[in-house]
């Protein structure tokens, strides 16, 4: 089962450390992770997404309270939350139709085009990660020089009850 | 505010703290800290290896259930105390453990005795903190006892640079801490209180399992209470062992691997269990999914992501252990729920108990670890604190020696550390010195911290040492005899040392026992002389632990002696 877990925790040197050790010495898998300050500097909000079934996620829910330095865990559902993730992804250019091709299917999932050389191009797209491998799976045939990805970054939608 | 050096604040902040004695070794990274000890009122143990002195401060911490502390260089000295606060840890024992380090513009230059302390020990501490300004210093401290004495307890870590205890600041010293993320105290709740005594009064054949945290939290009033109120008998983990006194006769002893026959099996025919205080762990569960089979798990702890860990539970109950219990006690009384011992369940236990105590066969020979843990038991004042060593006379410990006394038997049940007992009893004795300590010991743990023999005589905290000696690694030569084919490798120690010359060169005493009589005689000058003592008493290097529930297999399946 595929979760995003929410998690705001003191922002200080080591903490990120911890949270991924956590994962490692209790067996549990990090699928993707991305990190970043939030409106209170004394904060940073994690979104960690994980597969493990409802027993494992439990504890993994459990082992980040426990943990002193998480202030909050949150396990986000898919339908009351967004959830995106960036790619950059280097596209091979083989002839120069390649580009035109290219740039129509980048603007057909609102993607940025970057960098348009003879042999690449780099494309921007912030999605779904369902979108994202829709886009890539269009794009193989080109030939994918290199992916980078930020992981996925989340919100729940409205205030308390609203979502 | 007073401008001090980091330091001296440790010190001050250490004796608010009413910390009135530490464990450690100095070395070039902590000498500021033990120039300002030398200033202080605190006393200071000297020890001879580091590990012994995390042991001492855990024994020190879980009998007098505040933090022990201990103090280690930077480097290695650091580093030898890593088994103890994963002994900790492990137990949920409550210990403060501050290191030196190097000064802060070498951190991460590989200077000589730099470790990375902080990243060694991440999984195996409750909490670490590295000030790197003195004026960090006071709150540190103040939060690191908070933090390892409160909810379920454990060691935190202070790792300090040697220029941030030799710098000067103003320093606060704060009366209170709050930590945003930390929640130690939870109310239990009461509806679920409600349901766990539903559901006990309408269970057929109901069991109390009691665990360390029934220790930890001192509930032995609470749950012997309960236990008598609906007269529901009680087994224990290894670690709970002594939780309720085992001469009680609703007591069934420990359960598990090497639990009590009777135990396993009243635990294994229960359709209820109250677990207090438990982890479920292996060696007590044998497996996670037969133990659960046909069992409604109602169950008491401080720690929430203990529940559902290893066992699928139908009421919890998070919050502090002894308010949980006695919260249930008064819903008891108010409803007067109580049940007499005259139904089948408790005629079973006792058939139970009397079949497992007539049919068991004892080792034959004259020196097998019943006779001697049973004499033992006889001639120990039952307020005495016992602790052991890891292996074959730990579990005929929890076998053959009764705890009467609720709370004092401490062992190394979790990460299960050889070497653990010896120092810890030292620590035990350091927090009460008014009652004789023991160390049920093996020759082969006893091996690896029995240096503190210099520490037991010359600090005067006298313990006595009852060496079950078999010549060998006992546990690992009863696994090789029966997994392995009896493919003996790696166990003989040949009898060496001689514990009797080796007690006397340290200034001990000692003393061979070779018959029931004399281990009697000997724990009897022992106990009278008050000076350390090692009382070498060469048992049947063949004799097994039984019964024995095989790793992986379910308690049910327990091992009788043939």
């Amino acid at each position: 089962m595929w979760s995003i877990i929410s998690v705001l925790v003191e922002n200080k040197p080591g903490v990120l450390f911890k949270v991924t050790h956590l994962f490692r010495s209790r067996n549990y898998n990090i699928d993707s992770i991305s990190v970043g300050i939030t409106e209170n500097p004394e904060f940073s909000r994690m979104t960690i997404t994980t597969s493990a079934d409802e027993k494992q996620l439990n504890q993994i829910i459990k082992q980040l309270d426990k943990m002193i330095d998480t202030v909050e865990v949150k396990l986000l559902e898919e339908k009351k939350s967004i959830y995106r993730e960036l790619v950059l992804m280097k596209v091979k250019i083989t002839k120069p139709s390649d580009i035109m091709e290219i740039t129509d299917l980048a603007n057909a999932f609102k993607c940025n085009v970057h960098d348009v050389r003879k042999s690449s191009i780099i494309v921007e797209i912030t999605a779904t990660p369902d979108r994202i491998n829709a886009f890539e799976d269009l794009v193989r045939g080109y030939g994918i020089l290199e992916i980078t990805r930020t992981g996925i970054c989340a919100l729940e939608r409205g205030v308390g009850n609203e979502s | 505010m007073e401008k001090m050096s980091g330091a001296r604040s440790l010190m001050v902040a250490l004796e608010k703290e009413g910390a009135n004695i530490v464990f450690g070794l100095p070395g070039g990274a902590n000498l500021p800290i033990y120039d300002e000890l030398y200033k202080s009122n605190i006393r200071h143990i000297l020890v001879r290896h580091e590990q012994s002195a995390s042991h001492m401060a855990d024994g020190f911490g879980r009998v007098s259930r505040r933090p022990g502390v201990c103090f280690a260089t930077s480097g290695p000295g650091a580093t030898n105390i890593v088994t103890g606060i994963a002994t900790a840890q492990a137990d949920s024992a409550p210990m403060i453990a501050i290191t030196g380090q190097v000064q802060t513009k070498m951190i991460g230059r590989d200077a000589f005795q730099e470790s990375d302390i902080i990243g060694i020990t991440n999984p195996i501490v409750k909490y670490a903190f590295q000030p790197m300004t003195a004026s960090e210093i006071p709150e540190v401290v103040k939060k690191a006892f908070y933090i390892s004495a409160t909810g379920r307890p454990g060691p935190v870590l202070i790792d300090i640079p040697k220029d941030v205890q030799q710098n000067e600041a103003e320093m606060i010293f704060p009366t209170e801490v709050k930590i945003r993320g930390y929640h130690p105290w939870i109310d239990p709740d009461i509806g679920k209180i409600e349901r766990a005594i539903d559901m006990l009064l309408s269970s057929e054949r109901p069991v109390i399992l009691a665990g360390g945290g029934v220790i930890i939290s001192s509930a032995f009033a609470e749950l012997q209470s309960i236990a008598e109120l609906l007269m529901i008998p009680v087994v224990t983990t290894f670690k709970g062992k002594g939780a309720f006194p085992e001469n009680h006769p609703l007591s069934l002893g420990p359960i598990g691997m090497h639990g009590h026959a009777e135990a396993n099996k009243i635990m294994v025919e229960a359709d209820c269990v109250l677990a207090c205080g438990s982890r479920f762990s292996d060696r007590s569960v044998g497996t996670f999914e037969e133990f659960e089979k046909n069992l409604k798990i109602i169950h008491m702890d401080v720690d929430p992501a203990e529940i559902g860990k290893n066992q699928t539970t139908h009421v919890a109950v998070v919050g502090d252990l002894k308010a949980s219990l006695r919260t249930m006690v008064k819903m008891l009384i108010q409803k007067a729920a109580k049940k007499n011992g005259d139904n089948p369940w408790i005629k079973r236990v006792n058939e139970t108990r009397e079949y497992f105590r007539q049919s068991l066969k004892l080792h034959p020979h004259p020196l097998g670890a019943a006779k001697v843990l049973r004499k033992l038991r006889e001639v120990l004042p039952a307020q005495s604190i016992v602790t052991t060593e890891v292996g074959q006379h730990q579990m005929w410990a929890s076998l053959f020696f009764d705890v009467i006394h609720p709370g004092t038997f401490f062992s190394s049940t979790g990460l299960g550390t050889m070497g653990w007992g010896f120092p810890a009893a030292i620590g035990a004795k350091a927090a009460r010195p008014d009652v004789p300590v023991v160390d049920i010991a093996g020759e082969g743990s006893f091996n690896m911290t029995e240096n503190s023999l210099a520490v037991s005589v010359l600090d005067d905290l006298p313990v006595i040492v009852f060496l079950l000696n078999n010549f060998s690694l006992g546990m690992v030569a009863q696994w090789q005899r029966t997994f392995y084919d009896r493919r003996m490798i790696g166990i003989d120690l040949k009898n060496c040392p001689d514990y009797v010359k080796l007690a006397e060169s340290y200034g001990a005493q000692g003393i061979r026992a070779e018959s029931i009589d004399e281990i009697g005689k000997a724990v009897q000058t022992a106990l009278k002389s008050n000076i350390a003592t090692v009382i070498d008493i060469p048992i049947d290097p063949q004799e097994d632990v039984l019964p024995f529930v095989a790793p992986g297999t379910p308690l049910k399946d327990m091992i009788l002696p043939s």
